[in-house]
């Protein structure tokens, strides 16, 4: 598209912002590798579990403005199935990922199918009834160990020659892929298709009478969307060493619902943010139980009611209408 | 700019200064306008200049409105929809605004009373003798003839002193025009004061005492229905005919 | 022994005496929701909370003022219905002119709120509720054993589904409800107070939750995950009745009660799928559900 070129003249144009960008990038590196030295190491590969999967989701209900209600369904699966190869057929943790992830593409096409053509409140409770047989499954079938889950899943990779890796270790094998994963929802986000994913969530009807085939990018997007949801799971159940009915149960698509919102529908970062705040509250408050639910649930009504932006977008709305101020 | 003011002492309604808006775009401009009690009202204009607009101003159902909409004493602006209709207004929408999942005689029935002395369903039938014909069938399986009988003919039963009609004639067949029009003469008879949106202009000589002609949210001419001869050829130009 | 579909018949009656107990729940609580979503057009997330609340009002009027299951019957509803019109009146109000996902995404959150509570204060284990002496007992039919509670269950749930059907298609304060949700804007300009008649309807619809909690409470017994573990059920028989019909939602619901027990005689572990699996593919052939009609 004529985008491309146009982008170009005003990076060249603007060789400041580059610099800005490579300082930034580059302090970012630095903490994400100090950061397992300061902090411990398992609530981080938790929170970038979750901060994937909420970026993957993001990617459906932020930038395609469909709300799936059972994205749990992508992410316990193939927790489950990455498991299951680590653990029981004693596949690398690369391998085992790369299997649960090819397994999510699958799923997802098949939600998709079903539910793609369903406008808003019906699209949420089509993914909700179809995620439901999938926890069913999951119940019931023999390999995904009942009430107890799978545990004690092997850390054994091809980059650490199969021998266990430590939680540090762990760590930024988890961390690896939470980068893949992050680059290529920015990819997606920033080509010609994300920018037709946005009009089309803008306005169907105009997007579709432009000649966009819209059922097929929505389906894509919501594929790619189901596929780095799986990934999350996958890699999860490495890291983490565990695949329970907890991934794959209704809860958990609502979930990662409040972890976007909070943090900001349709920014990047936002649901980086959203997970490590709601990943945080579990941890550091789990000694209150059952009530950091309701917790959660009041924090859902207070973005509902006052804060639809969510604190990334806040903060962006802000900076803009000071920027807006200052000219 | 001032509208000369109508002979009767105090007006039915009294519209003020009235500003519109429709979402972000600004649709009427300080409309001015009075209506005397048991007179029948156009508003004329050409499409998209504010006729509608003012009509869903009076009612309350706009995004925004300011200035001032006195009726009988009493102002409007600013009071929820329902408490617009209950001070005894009647009010006819463009689309007619017939409910499809209600029949005919449901939708006769439907709206509440809002004043003494209104129509007996018996007096509607007579004046729209399709409606009793057809008084089991749903809203949607009607012609256009008889959604507006239906539309115009509930708003008489709720006893509503002041009609509020919004193009009644609008892409109907000659023949029901006409019948509109008998009924609307009658309406004036029985004692209705009625605000007419129309771009029909013959049609609107043939039942108005009065016109207010509309451009860019303004009211920019006011005719009596006695000089209309006289003045038609510039009526004509103001509606672009 | 006679046979019907070659089974014998008291396995058959009793199969389908449990799916129509299902089904009777089903249907009020879907019942509910329809009429909720056909006027505010929400779907209405805490229903199964709710119900939940239904149940424990019940239980805590017997446990802590001594209040049986009859009073119950019409106070819970009215209590719990109350707090519905307050959730209305001090939240959803707001949200009415945004994009009715940030309703379905506030009765999320109110629902995890009420449930955490419940379990914080009750567990998830069940507390026993006993049924009123006049319906406890049963009916021994020769071939299989009646428990009276639960055809008084089955009983009560149609004649309040018939009723609430009634009202809404033939009388003219369901003429009200029907044109509000065609054109509540329209509907006020002829002098109705359409945000009253949302205020009650919700308050109704989780009325008719509440009762179906009391219902229950002798059945399942008392507890904090009876309502979450219902709720994505209720969606399903909502969506393949047809979002908003009111017939749809009543009929649906017993059908798919019965559908599910003989699913679990058939084949068990499809039980708790085969109505999800059942909305997956009629949602294929009709989109609108059965009795929905296309927008």
């Amino acid at each position: 598209m004529a985008m491309a070129p146009l982008e170009t003249k005003i990076a060249a144009a603007n060789g400041s912002v580059r610099q800005r960008q490579l300082i930034i990038i580059l302090l970012v590196a630095v903490a994400l590798s100090a950061a397992p030295f300061l902090i411990y190491p398992m609530f981080l590969i938790n929170v970038l579990c979750f901060a994937l999967f909420a970026c993957a989701f993001n990617l459906v209900m932020g930038y395609s403005g469909l709300l799936s209600f059972g994205h749990a369904a992508f992410f316990g699966s193939a927790a489950y199935i990455s498991g299951y190869c680590a653990k029981t057929m004693g596949l690398p943790a690369e391998l085992a990922i790369l299997v649960a992830t090819s397994c999510s593409v699958v799923l997802g096409l098949i939600f998709g199918w079903v539910a793609i053509r369903k406008q808003g409140i019906y699209f949420g409770m089509i993914t909700l009834a179809m995620a439901q047989v999938v926890y069913f499954i999951a119940v019931q079938a023999p390999f995904t160990g009942g009430e107890d889950g799978l545990q004690g899943v092997p850390r054994k990779a091809l980059v650490s020659a199969m021998a266990p890796m430590s939680d540090r270790q762990s760590y930024f094998f988890v961390l690896a892929f939470f980068l893949i994963g992050f680059c290529i929802i920015y990819r997606i986000v920033h080509s010609p298709f994300g920018h037709i994913l946005r009009s089309i969530k803008e306005n169907e009807t105009r997007a579709a009478s432009l000649g966009y085939d819209v059922d097929r990018i929505k389906l894509i997007a919501f594929t790619l969307s189901a596929t780095l949801s799986g990934m999350a799971g996958a890699v999860k159940a490495i890291g983490f060493q565990l695949a329970t009915l907890t991934d794959v149960e209704f809860f958990m698509s609502g979930e990662v619902v409040l972890m976007v919102l909070v943090g900001g529908l349709a920014t990047m970062t936002g649901p980086v943010l959203g997970a490590a705040i709601i990943i945080a509250m579990q941890y550091y408050l789990s000694e209150f139980g059952i009530w950091v639910k309701a917790l959660h649930g009041m924090i859902f009504i207070v973005c509902v009611m006052a804060f639809r932006r969510g604190i990334v977008g806040e903060i962006g709305a802000y900076l803009s209408r000071r920027r807006g101020a200052s000219d | 700019m001032r509208e000369p003011i109508p002979e009767q002492r105090s007006p039915m309604m009294e519209i003020r200064g009235l500003e519109g808006w429709y979402g972000e775009s600004h649709v009427l401009h300080g409309m001015n306008l009075s209506i005397g009690e048991g007179e029948v009202v156009t508003l004329l204009g050409r499409n998209g200049v504010g006729k509608t607009t003012t009509l869903r101003a009076i009612m309350g159902i706009l995004d925004r409105a300011e200035g001032s909409i006195v009726f009988r004493g009493r102002e409007l602006l600013g009071l929820p929809p329902e408490r617009i209709a209950r001070s005894g207004i009647g009010y006819c929408p463009e689309e007619r605004g017939i409910f499809s999942d209600l029949t005919v005689e449901e939708n006769l029935l439907l709206l509440p009373v809002v004043g003494q002395g209104g129509m007996s369903v018996e007096q509607i039938h007579t004046l729209f003798p399709n409606l009793k014909e057809r008084r089991s069938s749903y809203g949607t399986k009607l012609s256009g003839g008889e959604q507006q009988m239906l539309a115009i003919g509930r708003i008489l039963r709720t006893g509503a002193k002041l009609l509020l009609l919004d193009e009644p004639t609008e892409g109907l067949a000659p023949v029901i025009v006409q019948q509109i029009g008998v009924a609307i003469r009658l309406l004036k008879q029985k004692g209705f004061t009625i605000l007419l949106v129309e771009q029909n202009f013959h049609f609107a000589s043939s039942v108005a005492d009065r016109h207010y002609v509309v451009e860019g949210g303004q009211v920019v001419d006011e005719v009596d229905n006695a000089d209309i001869a006289v003045r038609s050829q510039q009526l004509q130009a103001y509606l672009g005919v | 022994m006679m046979s019907i579909f070659s089974m014998p018949a008291d396995v058959f009656l009793g199969q389908l005496l449990l799916g129509l107990i299902n089904g009777s729940f089903y249907a009020i609580l879907s019942l509910g929701l329809a009429v909720i979503f056909g006027l505010l057009q929400i779907i209405n997330f805490t229903h199964g909370a709710q119900y939940m609340m239904g149940a424990f009002v019940a239980w805590m009027l017997l446990h802590y003022f001594g209040i049986g299951y009859w009073p119950a019957l019409i106070l819970s509803p009215i209590i719990v219905g109350s707090l519905g019109v307050l959730l209305e009146r001090t939240m959803f109000r707001k949200l009415y002119n945004l994009d009715h996902i940030y309703g379905f995404l506030l009765t999320y959150g109110v629902a995890l709120v009420v449930e955490s509570a419940f379990r914080a204060q009750y567990g998830v284990s069940g507390q026993p509720y006993r049924p009123p002496n006049a319906l406890s007992g049963i009916i021994d039919l020769d071939f299989m054993v009646l428990p009276i509670y639960r055809l008084w269950v089955v009983a009560a749930s149609i004649v309040v589904c018939a009723a609430t059907w009634i009202v809404i298609e033939k009388t003219k304060l369901g003429a009200y409800l029907r044109a509000a949700t065609e054109k509540p804007v329209l509907l006020r300009a002829f002098g109705v107070n359409v945000p009253r008649m949302i205020m009650i309807t919700y308050g109704f619809g989780v009325g008719l939750a509440a009762l179906a909690g009391v219902l229950a409470a002798p059945i399942y017994q008392v507890s904090a995950i009876m309502g979450g573990n219902i709720m994505p059920v209720i969606f399903a028989v909502v969506v393949i009745g047809g979002m908003g019909s009111i017939g749809g939602a009543i009929l649906t619901g017993f059908g798919l009660g019965i559908l599910e027990a003989f699913a679990k005689l058939l084949y068990p572990p499809a039980a708790s799928t085969v109505i999800f699996i059942a909305m997956i593919i009629i949602l294929t052939v009709r989109p609108a559900g059965l009795f929905g009609r296309t927008r």
